[in-house]
C-alpha cells in the first residue's frame, strides 16, 4: 500500500545500502563526506584514462540505463547518455512529455512498464520536487534511481561536477569562500551545491540575491546571506552564477533585466572584488548580459566549459559506484 | 426501545446534572433521564457499562463525504459506519465542486441516501455562491429552509471582497452562519506546504502563514461591518489564533475550529516528501502547533474537527505536488483529542467538549451533550484500551492517513444513534 511510511524511507537514508554503498543518488543532503570524496576520486580516475581505453573496461556491460526526462534538458541528457555509453551500458532516452504522460498514464505505470523492459537504472529529470524519491521508493529492488534534477529540490550530479571543478582548481575546500549568486529560490543546483559545499567542510558558503529570490530561512541550510553583491563577492575564491529565467521578470519577483544586471550581474569590475585567483562558474545555459557579462563568461577566470567536460566523468563515477564493481 | 446504561462514568453532562450520577436512560430517541431510574420508566434493556466512560457522540464539523459525485473515493455508507465506530454520531457534510449543495434537491438527496443507512446523522453546509464559483450568491434562504446548518465556499476563492461582503450580509439576513476557509489565494501562489525552512530545503513553492492571517483579518473587518456570524474553519497559523482571540475579546460573533492533525504534525513531517501529510492548510511550524493548542485551551478555538478527506489510493501515489490534499481522519478524531488529555493540555471534560458540545453549538444542534431531552446519541468508551491504527483495519474507504502505526488509548465499545443500538465491539 503506502510505502511512504516504511522505515528507512527518509531521502537521506534510502540512497545508501546497509553496507554504506551508494544505492540511489537522489540528493547530496545526508551523504557522508567520504562518499562525496570517493565520487570525486573516481571521476578523476575516469578523466585520466583516455576515452578509448574506457570502452575496453566496460563496467556496465549488459546493464540498461533509461533516461527519463519529464522536463526538457538537452545538455544534461546528452552527458548522461555519453557517460553511460562509455561505461558500456545500453542507453535509452525517453522524452516522457511527448509520450505516455501526455496520454494520461500515471508516473507509477510508466515506471512499471519500463521496469518490465529490464531497466537497471533510471536517470530521472522531473519538474516536481521529490519525484526521484518517489520513483526510488516504488521502483523494483534491483533498479537504481539517479536524480538528474527534481523541481527546485536537488540536482546532485551538477553539484558534484561543480565540486570536482572547484577541487581541481583549489585542491582543498576548508580554506575557501564560495559565493552562489542569483535566483537561489528556484534553483535546485544551488540547494545541492550548498549541501555539497557544507558536507565537504567549505570555509564559508555565501548566497547573494535580492530577498525575492531567496528562500525563507535559507540561512538554516548553513549559508551566509548577502543582498549586496559587492559585499558578498569580497575575497571569495569561487563565484557560482545561477541562470535567471526570463519569465521571472513578469512575475513581480524582479523589476527588470537591466536592474538585475546592474545590481547582481557579474562584470569584470565586480570580479576585482574577489580573490585575484578566483574562478567563475555557471551551471549553464548562460544568459549573457543578464546575470553575467560576456567578457567574464569568456574570460580567463571562467571555467564554465570545463564544467561541462567534467560532467561526463562525474556522471560516469556515480553510475559506476551505483551499478559497477569497485575497480575502474 | 427503552434502554438504561448503568455503572458508567458520565462525561459531557450539562452543569445541572448530579456529578455522582452513574446511569442514563434512553427512550424515544432521546435521553430520558440521567441518574437514578425514575419510577415507571420500565427499561426494556439494561446495559452494565462496567465502569467505562459514557459520553455524547462526537459532532464533527467537517467531513468531505464525497457522495454523490466522488463515490470512488468514499460513500456515505462507508464513511458513516466508520464514523459511528469511531465515536462520531454527527457529521457535517462539506460541499465541494464535484459534490455541491446548491439547492434543496441536492440537500434532500444526501439525506435520502443517509436515511436508509442510519449509522450517523449528517448535517449539511450549503454552497455560499452559485456552483461555488465565487461570483453570484447561492439560494441561501432556500438552503436554510431545506435544512442546511450553514453556508461555505470551502477552499474555492471568492471573486472579490465585495462578493464576500455581500454574501455575508445576505447570509445574516437569513440568520445563517458563514463558514470561512481563510486563505488569500494570491499569497498562496500555487504553494502546497508551509513557507519555512523545510519548504526551502525541499524546494517547494510554499504558502506563507500570512496567506491565512490576511484572510482572517479581512473577514474580521467585514464582520465588524456586517455583524454576520462567522465560523473560521481549519486554523493553522499562530497569527490567526491571535486575531481571533482579539476578536472574541471584542465581542464579535466568531467561532473557530482546528483539524486534529494540525495539533500533532508539523512541517517536519513532510521532510521525506510524505504525500500522506499533504493537507490544506499545510502543516506549519512547531510554534504554530503550540499556539493552536494554547488557543484550544483558552477557548479561542472552539472545536476540533476531523477534516476527513478520504481518497482512493491513486490520489496519493505520485510525487508530492501531484497528490491530492487531505487525510482520512474520522478514525483518529477522538483518539487524537484524547491524546491532548494524556499530554496534559486539556482536561477530559474540556477535550470531550471540543468534539461534542462546542461543535454542536456552532451548527445549532441539540446533540453533543448529556442532557435530558437531548438526542440519545451516545458512545461508550474504554479509556484504558490500547490499540494501534493499521491500514487493514480502517473502516473508511480512504486509507490515506499518516497516523498508521500510532498507538492510542481509548476505544469505542458501543454506540447508540437516537437511542438505537448501532455499534458494538469487544
Amino acid at each position: 500500500m503506502y510505502k511512504h511510511l516504511l522505515p528507512g524511507a527518509l531521502p537521506s537514508s534510502m540512497q545508501l545500502s546497509p553496507d554504506g554503498r551508494l544505492r540511489h543518488f537522489l540528493t547530496i543532503e545526508g551523504l557522508p563526506p567520504l562518499l562525496l570524496e570517493e565520487i570525486l576520486d573516481r571521476a578523476e580516475q575516469f578523466m585520466a584514462i583516455p576515452e578509448k581505453q574506457q570502452k575496453k573496461a566496460p563496467l556496465l556491460r549488459g546493464k540498461t540505463v533509461m533516461n527519463l526526462f519529464f522536463e526538457n534538458s538537452t545538455r544534461t541528457r546528452v552527458t548522461f547518455e555519453i557517460a553511460a555509453q562509455r561505461l558500456g551500458a545500453d542507453v535509452t532516452s525517453l522524452d516522457i512529455r511527448t509520450s505516455s504522460a501526455s496520454k494520461g498514464e500515471t508516473l507509477l505505470d510508466t515506471i512499471r512498464n519500463l521496469e518490465a523492459m529490464n531497466a537497471d537504472m533510471f536517470v530521472v529529470r522531473h519538474e516536481h520536487s521529490g519525484a526521484a524519491h518517489f520513483i526510488a521508493r516504488y521502483a523494483a529492488p534491483h533498479v537504481s534511481v539517479l536524480n538528474a534534477g527534481d523541481g527546485r529540490h536537488a540536482h546532485p550530479t551538477q553539484a558534484m561536477l561543480d565540486m570536482f571543478t572547484i577541487r581541481k582548481h583549489k585542491c582543498e575546500f576548508a580554506p575557501l569562500k564560495v559565493a552562489i549568486v542569483g535566483d537561489i529560490l528556484h534553483s535546485r543546483v544551488a540547494r545541492s551545491e550548498i549541501h555539497a559545499l557544507n558536507t565537504l567542510a567549505t570555509g564559508e558558503v555565501r548566497v547573494i540575491a535580492p530577498k525575492t529570490l531567496l528562500p525563507v530561512e535559507v540561512e538554516k541550510m548553513g549559508v551566509k546571506v548577502y543582498t549586496d553583491m559587492d559585499e558578498g563577492l569580497r575575497d571569495v575564491d569561487v563565484v557560482i552564477m545561477l541562470r535567471l529565467q526570463r519569465e521571472r521578470m513578469g512575475s513581480a519577483l524582479l523589476p527588470s533585466e537591466r536592474e538585475f544586471f546592474k545590481l547582481y550581474g557579474l562584470t569584470e569590475k565586480r570580479l576585482e572584488l574577489t580573490r585575484p585567483d578566483a574562478i567563475v562558474m555557471h551551471p549553464g545555459p548562460i544568459n549573457r548580459g543578464i546575470e553575467i557579462d560576456s567578457r567574464v563568461a569568456d574570460g580567463p577566470r571562467s571555467v564554465i566549459l570545463e564544467q561541462v567536460t567534467n560532467g561526463i566523468a562525474v556522471r560516469m563515477a556515480v553510475m559506476a559506484m551505483i551499478m559497477g564493481g569497485n575497480a575502474v | 426501545m427503552k434502554t438504561l446504561i448503568h455503572n458508567a462514568q458520565l462525561v459531557g453532562c450539562v452543569l445541572d446534572v448530579d456529578s455522582k450520577a452513574r446511569s442514563l436512560g434512553m427512550a424515544d430517541g432521546k435521553i430520558a433521564f440521567i441518574g437514578d431510574e425514575p419510577e415507571g420508566f420500565n427499561a426494556e434493556r439494561y446495559i452494565d457499562a462496567n465502569d467505562l466512560t459514557v459520553m455524547p457522540g462526537c459532532v464533527d464539523l467537517a467531513a468531505w463525504l464525497r457522495e454523490p459525485g466522488l463515490d470512488y473515493k468514499a460513500t456515505l455508507a462507508s464513511e458513516t459506519y466508520a464514523a459511528i465506530a469511531s465515536g462520531i454520531t454527527t457529521l457535517t457534510y462539506q460541499p465541494e465542486p464535484a459534490a455541491m449543495v446548491g439547492n434543496s434537491a441536492q440537500f434532500n438527496l444526501i439525506q435520502d441516501i443517509n436515511r436508509n443507512l442510519g449509522y450517523a446523522h449528517i448535517r449539511v453546509l450549503g454552497n455560499l455562491t452559485q456552483d461555488l464559483q465565487g461570483e453570484r450568491l447561492s439560494n441561501m434562504g432556500g438552503l436554510k429552509r431545506a435544512g442546511c446548518v450553514g453556508v461555505t465556499n470551502g477552499w474555492q476563492p471568492l471573486q472579490s471582497l465585495r462578493v464576500q461582503r455581500l454574501a455575508m450580509e445576505y447570509a445574516s439576513t437569513h440568520n445563517i452562519t458563514v463558514f470561512i476557509y481563510p486563505l488569500e489565494v494570491a499569497l498562496a501562489a500555487g504553494g502546497m506546504v508551509h513557507e519555512g525552512a523545510v519548504a526551502s530545503r525541499l524546494g517547494f513553492a510554499a504558502i506563507p502563514s500570512a496567506a491565512e492571517t490576511v484572510a482572517v483579518a479581512q473577514t474580521l473587518a467585514l464582520i465588524e461591518m456586517t455583524g454576520t456570524r462567522v465560523h473560521f474553519c481549519r486554523l493553522s497559523a499562530e497569527g490567526s489564533v491571535r486575531l481571533i482571540r482579539q476578536a472574541k475579546a471584542q465581542g464579535l460573533p466568531v467561532t473557530a475550529d482546528v483539524a486534529a492533525h494540525q495539533l500533532f504534525l508539523t512541517e517536519m513531517d513532510v521532510a521525506d516528501f510524505n504525500p500522506l501529510c499533504h493537507v490544506r492548510p499545510p502543516l506549519r511550524s512547531e510554534r504554530d502547533r503550540e499556539a493552536l493548542i494554547e488557543g484550544l485551551a483558552d477557548n479561542t478555538i472552539d472545536a476540533i474537527c476531523s477534516d476527513h478527506q478520504p481518497h482512493e489510493i491513486d490520489a496519493k501515489l505520485a510525487p508530492f505536488q501531484q497528490t491530492e490534499p487531505g487525510i482520512s481522519a474520522l478514525e483518529t478524531l477522538l483518539p487524537l483529542t484524547l491524546r491532548l488529555v494524556e499530554q496534559g493540555y486539556l482536561s477530559l471534560e474540556q477535550a470531550i467538549a471540543k468534539v461534542t458540545s462546542a461543535p454542536a453549538a456552532i451548527i445549532h444542534d441539540a446533540a453533543g451533550r448529556l442532557q435530558v431531552g437531548a438526542p440519545a446519541d451516545i458512545v461508550m468508551l474504554d479509556l484504558e484500551a490500547l490499540w494501534t491504527l493499521e491500514y487493514e483495519s480502517m473502516l473508511s474507504q480512504g486509507k490515506n492517513t499518516p497516523f498508521a502505526g500510532w498507538s492510542f488509548n481509548g476505544k469505542v465499545r458501543q454506540a447508540w444513534l437516537a437511542g438505537r443500538h448501532i455499534y458494538r465491539t469487544e
